[in-house]
Parts: structure tokens; C-alpha cells; sequence
């Protein structure tokens, strides 16, 4: 499936270009709802979407506005991990520079420190996100409704067994309402570092929560154009609106159970 | 090793007692009197298919086993021999065991001369250990809804186990990569593939290539012994062994026909040279899709397809394989656990092909979640109402000239079949 270009650039034909971090192996969890919605809502705030994908071994594209990136299984944090740590400096410095960046579930973790498996050994991460990951038996499963100051409600669904905890330079991106979030232990979900944004929530995530797609839009634009976000124009393709699908959406999402 | 034996009166005198008061109370439930039987004699099951003649075939898979499993089914009752078989349900040993009540003498005695059993894979290793299968058919390993087992190579293990489980004979999926390599821990059994010509593989994309994995070059594979090599409307072509045939069918749907080549492999492998060709190529034309398996009913003098799609791979294939022009369209949702509670799985479908006809009416719990998903894809909805029954009867309503397909979830299907009975005559299930 490749998300489609539109074949008239407008007017302006000012472009965002878009970097997908490994999404032939990190994919699962319908990790290209993502990528759709940043392609599409960038097309209706006016500007041209570019989508870039970075596979193992491929070279680092110059010009990136944005960059995303999604869970995998095990095989595929597997054979990502080295190539990962070979561009570690390439993304640390694009988020000292504020690029906005959003990592969901295994991407999350090796946006950390490391990721320390349940026999002990550790996997580095790239240290972008001042977190660290922890295997457990546990697989935390279910609908999550959590509470951001900068987003909003953020609802999502989490599938996953290694469980993070922040340290000092990190601050959470939501409190968890209900489900487990980053751990079982604190009220955490994801983490946000400048404009890096982690989280273990997918469903997919931006689909149903546009406050962070249109924070990462905005940002991309604002660091490239120097401008705001000008007005939001999607055709209506129902009876009603795609805000009000999208309010539906997260009403139904957020009462359904665990 | 445990040495069976058949079971004790006592347990089929109870275990069918416990069947009719189920009955009585108006329950078709299975697993009462599968409860019971197992609490009298743990080796019940074991005991009555180790007596079968032929044995025991399991097929497993992620993706089309209900159908494949029935297929089978007609195809060896076609040949003369009867079967026993289960029909899907919650839990596979006591749903076994509540068919087997039905049929069962009173000296344990099943009257069949082989079992072909539909196996969840979440229930395989289980049921493996319990009940070696003579015989296997692996089908795929499709992405399922993610929360179910939370891996992908997790289930091919549960395959796997099945394979190695397996006394005399393998049919793998040649086309599945995960499917195919459980042959690597095969030694003792014989082995043999289903497969597709390589001019038909696009028609059934898979998750890796999906997701650009699949580079399309393709390392030697095993020769199959029963390879699709041509696909039509209600068509096939199959070339098995040196012979090619090509048949009408009754089933639909590219991925359907595909399981009519696994299920005729599986034939081949349990009749050998005992199989009758006339006999076997007249039950496959006359074969039939299990229930919301591309089965057609009618309303109104208009057909109304219902395709259950439980997942990316799924409806993928539903949808290029059932042709959108000249339909009205209704998908319908549900996230009760049967259906997947995590909807992450829609953004894993293209509903492109749907965005020149639209669709004409979305449902079910998740009704805006596939609102969402058909929007980001630019595929226009006439209307959306979360309530399964009030939608149906609109949607019949608003389209009452045009034959109508219903893509929904398991328990999506449940309810507006229920529904469609007030309507037309639906086949119970269970
Ligand atoms: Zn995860």
C-alpha cells in the first residue's frame, strides 16, 4: 500500500516532507494509519505531503520535516536495532533541532536507552527519550483513555509487554485514565522530549487523536515556513463532518471496556 | 504413553444426558456436556478417534479454515466415506466432544470412518498433545487482530506444533513463507504443498508485501502437487500431479478458490491411489462456502453476499475479490472479543477500490472508526448508524433494486444474520 501523492502540487506546492523510520519492519499495529492521516491533513491544511520511508541500510534522506515510526515483533526489532544505533546521531541531532517525531510502541522503547529483556541482557536504544525498558511477563492489553495538558484526551490501545519508566529529562505525554499505559506502576503513558513525542498507543493513534497530528503538522510548518496553520479544509465524505466522525470515534472508543 | 481405550458406557450415558438438558432448556451450547464428559473421563475424546479407521485430519490456519474444513469434508464424503466433523465454537475440545454426544453409540462407537477436525490455532498445542492427527492441513498465517495472540510468528509456531505432531502426512501453503518453512522440522511424515501460479500471486498480497517486505523474487520452492493456475468467476483451474482441470464451482471469491487447492492437496495426500477422480471433480463443483463465507442469501428478490472479514489479509481479499460495481456496499464493525477488541487492524486495508461506488451504510460498535478509516481513504459513506438491526433494515430499504454486500466482523455477523431471519430463511448456525 503506498500512500498516494496528489498528482497536482498546489499552488504554492510548499512541501512536508515526511520520514517513516523502518516501516517495512516496524509496522504492526496499524502503524500506517499514522502515516495516512499526516498525508492527508498536511494536503488539507494546504501544503504538499512527501512521504520518505527508511529501510535497514538505506541512505539517511537530507531534508526531513518530520519523522514517525511504529511497533514491531520481535524478529523485526531484531533485524532494525543495529542500523538504528548507525543513525542514532543523525536523530538525536534532528530533535535538538525540534523536529517533530512520533514513536509508538517498539520504536518508543529504542527511542530509549535500552530495552533489558527478561533474561537481563539489554538492547541500546538511541537515547533520544531519556527512558529505559523493561521485558516482563505481562502483556498489557486493552483500550486506554489518558489526559495530556498539551493534547487533550488522548485515546488509543496498547499491546505490549515491555513496560518504560521516564527518567529526569523526559516528561510524561498523558496520565493514564484508564488502562496501564507505559508500566503498572505509575499513571505514565508515553514520553515527550522537546518535540519528540513516544507513546504506546495505537488504534491507530493519530486517527482518532488530530490535536497530535495537527501539533506535529504545525510544528513542521512553523520550523520550515515560519508560518501558522492556515485554515483546515477536508472534503466531507459522509453526513456529517470529519470532526464529528472523529468526536463519535473517541466517545465510542472511550466507553468501551478494557 | 497413554494406551487408549474406548470409552465407558457410563460417561456416554451421562455426557448424552447432559446434551438433552441442555437441548431441553433451549441452549445449543457445548460446553455443558463437553464439561461433563471431560470431568468423567479426561481421555474421552482420545479413546473415540483413536478407533476411526482412516484417523484423524486437522486443518489450521488463521485465515479460511471454515470453509477449507467443509470443503474437505464434501470432498471425502463424495469419495463415500463418512466423516465426522465439528462445527466452529468457543472451545474446541468441548465442542468436539458435544458433536461427537450427538453421534455416538452407546458402546462409544463413532459412526464415521474418519474425523476432519476445523483446530483453532489458540487451541492446537492442547489438543495435539491429546489426539496425534494422522493428517494436517496448514493453511496461512495472517496477521489476526493483534491482541489475540500479539504475534504473528507466535502462531506459525502453533503450526508448527501441529506439523510436528502429525503421524503420516503434511499439506503446507507453498505462498506462505512461515507456513511453508514448518517443513524444515518435518522428517518422518510426507510432505506436500498447495500453491498458485506465479501469474496469480497478485491477487493475494500479503502482509509482508504490504509492508514492502516481499521483494517478489522468489527462491526455489517445492514442487506442489496442487497448484491454482487459473481463477474466474465461480472458476478455477488446478493442475494436480500432470493433469490440469478446470471446474466450475459453487464457492466465490479469489481466496475461497484458493482453499478448494489446499482442500483437494489434502485429499490427494489421505486417498492416494484410492481417490475417484469423476467422483472427486463432481463434489468439487458442488462444494460450498461455510456460513459467512461468501454466502449469498435473498431479500427482495436481490442477493445479499455476507463476507466476514476478520482481518488486514481478509478483507483485503474480500474486497479485490468480489467486484464493487453494480453493488450497494455495508460494512459493519463490532470489538467484542471475537471480533478483536483493537481496530488498528482497518488502517491495514485499502478500501481504494471502494471510493467510485461508495459505501452505502457503515455499522456496528465501531461504526466511526471505519467512518474514519473510509475517509482518510476518500471513500464516500451515505449513511452511518451504530445499531446493527436499524441499519440493515435501512440500508435493504434505501437499495431495494441492487444486489447487497455486507463486509462484517464474527459477531457483527451474528446479529444481522438474526436479523436477515425476519427477512429470509438463514441457515441456523449452531
Ligand atoms: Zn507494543
Amino acid at each position: 500500500m503506498t500512500v498516494p501523492v496528489p498528482s497536482e502540487p498546489t499552488a504554492s506546492d510548499q512541501q512536508i516532507r515526511v520520514l517513516q523510520l523502518y516501516p517495512r519492519d516496524m509496522n504492526i499495529y496499524g502503524d500506517y494509519g499514522n502515516a495516512l492521516v499526516l498525508m492527508r491533513r498536511i494536503q488539507w491544511y494546504g501544503f504538499t505531503p512527501v512521504m520518505l520511508s527508511y529501510n535497514p541500510g538505506d541512505e539517511f534522506p537530507e531534508d526531513v520535516d518530520m519523522l514517525i515510526g511504529g511497533g514491531g515483533q520481535d524478529s523485526g526489532q531484531d533485524r532494525i536495532q543495529q542500523d538504528l544505533l548507525g543513525i542514532g546521531d543523525r536523530l538525536r541531532g534532528l530533535a535538538e533541532q525540534d523536529t517533530p517525531m512520533l514513536m509508538i510502541c517498539g520504536l518508543y522503547q529504542l527511542f530509549g536507552h535500552f530495552f533489558e529483556t527478561r533474561d537481563g541482557s539489554r538492547i541500546s536504544g538511541v537515547g533520544v527519550l531519556d527512558v529505559e525498558t523493561y521485558g516482563t511477563d505481562n502483556r498489557l492489553i486493552g483500550n486506554v483513555v489518558s489526559e495530556s495538558a498539551d493534547f487533550g484526551q488522548i485515546i488509543g490501545y496498547e499491546n505490549h509487554s515491555g513496560q518504560t519508566y521516564l527518567g529526569p529529562t523526559a516528561e510524561p505525554l498523558a496520565q493514564v485514565v484508564v488502562g496501564e499505559g507505559n508500566n503498572q506502576r505509575d499513571p505514565h503513558e508515553g514520553a515527550r522530549y522537546r518535540n519528540v513525542l513516544g507513546s504506546y498507543l495505537h488504534g491507530a493513534l493519530l486517527p482518532k487523536n488530530p490535536a497530535i497530528a495537527d501539533f506535529l503538522i504545525g510544528t513542521a510548518v512553523r520550523q520550515k515556513f515560519e508560518q501558522e496553520l492556515p485554515a483546515f479544509e477536508a472534503p466531507q465524505s459522509a453526513p456529517v463532518s470529519l470532526q464529528t466522525l472523529t468526536e463519535h470515534a473517541r466517545e465510542a472508543a472511550a466507553a468501551r471496556p478494557r | 504413553m497413554i494406551r487408549l481405550r474406548p470409552p465407558r458406557p457410563a460417561t456416554i450415558v451421562l455426557g448424552k444426558a447432559a446434551r438433552a438438558l441442555t437441548r431441553l432448556r433451549g441452549g445449543s451450547g457445548s460446553a455443558f456436556p463437553g464439561l461433563v464428559v471431560e470431568r468423567l473421563d479426561p481421555s474421552f475424546l482420545a479413546g473415540v478417534l483413536a478407533q476411526l479407521p482412516r484417523g484423524v485430519v486437522v486443518v489450521s490456519g488463521t485465515n479460511g479454515k471454515t470453509t477449507t474444513t467443509k470443503m474437505v469434508v464434501e470432498l471425502l464424503r463424495g469419495q463415500g466415506l463418512r466423516v465426522f466433523t465439528n462445527r466452529s465454537g468457543s472451545n474446541f475440545t468441548r465442542g468436539v466432544v458435544a458433536s461427537m454426544l450427538g453421534e455416538i453409540g452407546p458402546t462409544g462407537r463413532l459412526n464415521a470412518d474418519i474425523a476432519v477436525l476445523e483446530l483453532d490455532e489458540a487451541h492446537a498445542v492442547h489438543f495435539v498433545r491429546a489426539v496425534n492427527p494422522q493428517y494436517s492441513l496448514l493453511l496461512n498465517v495472517m496477521r489476526d487482530q493483534l491482541d489475540r495472540f500479539g504475534e504473528i510468528d507466535t502462531t506459525a509456531g502453533l503450526l508448527r506444533t501441529i506439523a510436528e505432531h502429525t503421524t503420516e502426512g503434511v499439506v503446507l501453503n507453498r505462498e506462505d513463507s512461515r507456513v511453508a518453512a514448518i517443513a524444515d522440522s518435518l522428517s518422518t511424515q510426507q510432505v506436500k504443498y498447495f500453491g498458485l501460479a506465479p501469474e496469480l500471486r497478485s491477487h493475494f498480497p500479503s502482509d509482508d508485501e504490504l509492508h514492502g517486505a516481499g521483494s517478489g523474487v522468489v527462491s526455489q520452492q517445492p514442487e506442489a502437487d496442487v497448484l491454482l493456475t487459473g481463477l474466474g468467476t465461480q472458476q478455477g483451474t488446478f493442475r494436480m500431479g500432470a493433469e490440469e482441470i478446470s471446474s466450475e464451482l459453487t464457492v466465490n471469491g479469489a481466496y475461497n478458490i484458493y482453499n478448494a487447492a489446499a482442500a483437494l492437496a489434502l485429499v490427494r495426500l489421505v486417498l492416494g491411489d484410492d481417490t475417484d477422480r469423476g467422483a472427486l471433480l463432481a463434489s468439487l463443483r458442488r462444494a460450498s462456502p461455510a456460513f459467512g463465507r461468501g454466502e449469498s442469501l435473498t431479500v427482495g428478490g436481490q442477493p445479499v453476499d455476507l463476507v466476514l472479514v476478520k482481518n488486514p489479509s481478509g478483507f483485503r481479499l474480500g474486497l479485490s475479490s468480489f467486484p464493487a460495481e453494480g453493488v450497494a456496499t455495508m460494512i459493519a464493525i463490532n470489538d467484542n472479543y471475537a471480533d478483536g477488541r483493537d481496530m488498528s487492524w482497518l488502517w491495514d486495508v485499502g478500501f481504494e477500490s471502494l471510493a467510485h461506488k461508495g459505501v452505502a451504510m457503515v455499522s456496528g460498535v465501531r461504526t466511526y472508526d471505519m467512518a474514519l478509516r473510509l475517509s482518510y481513504d476518500g471513500v464516500s459513506i451515505a449513511a452511518h448508524e451504530p445499531d446493527l438491526g436499524k441499519a440493515l433494515d435501512d440500508f435493504l430499504a434505501a437499495h431495494p433494486d441492487v444486489p447487497k454486500r455486507i463486509f462484517c466482523t464474527y459477531t457483527a455477523m451474528l446479529a444481522l444474520r438474526k436479523r436477515l431471519g425476519t427477512y429470509t430463511e438463514v441457515e441456523a448456525f449452531n
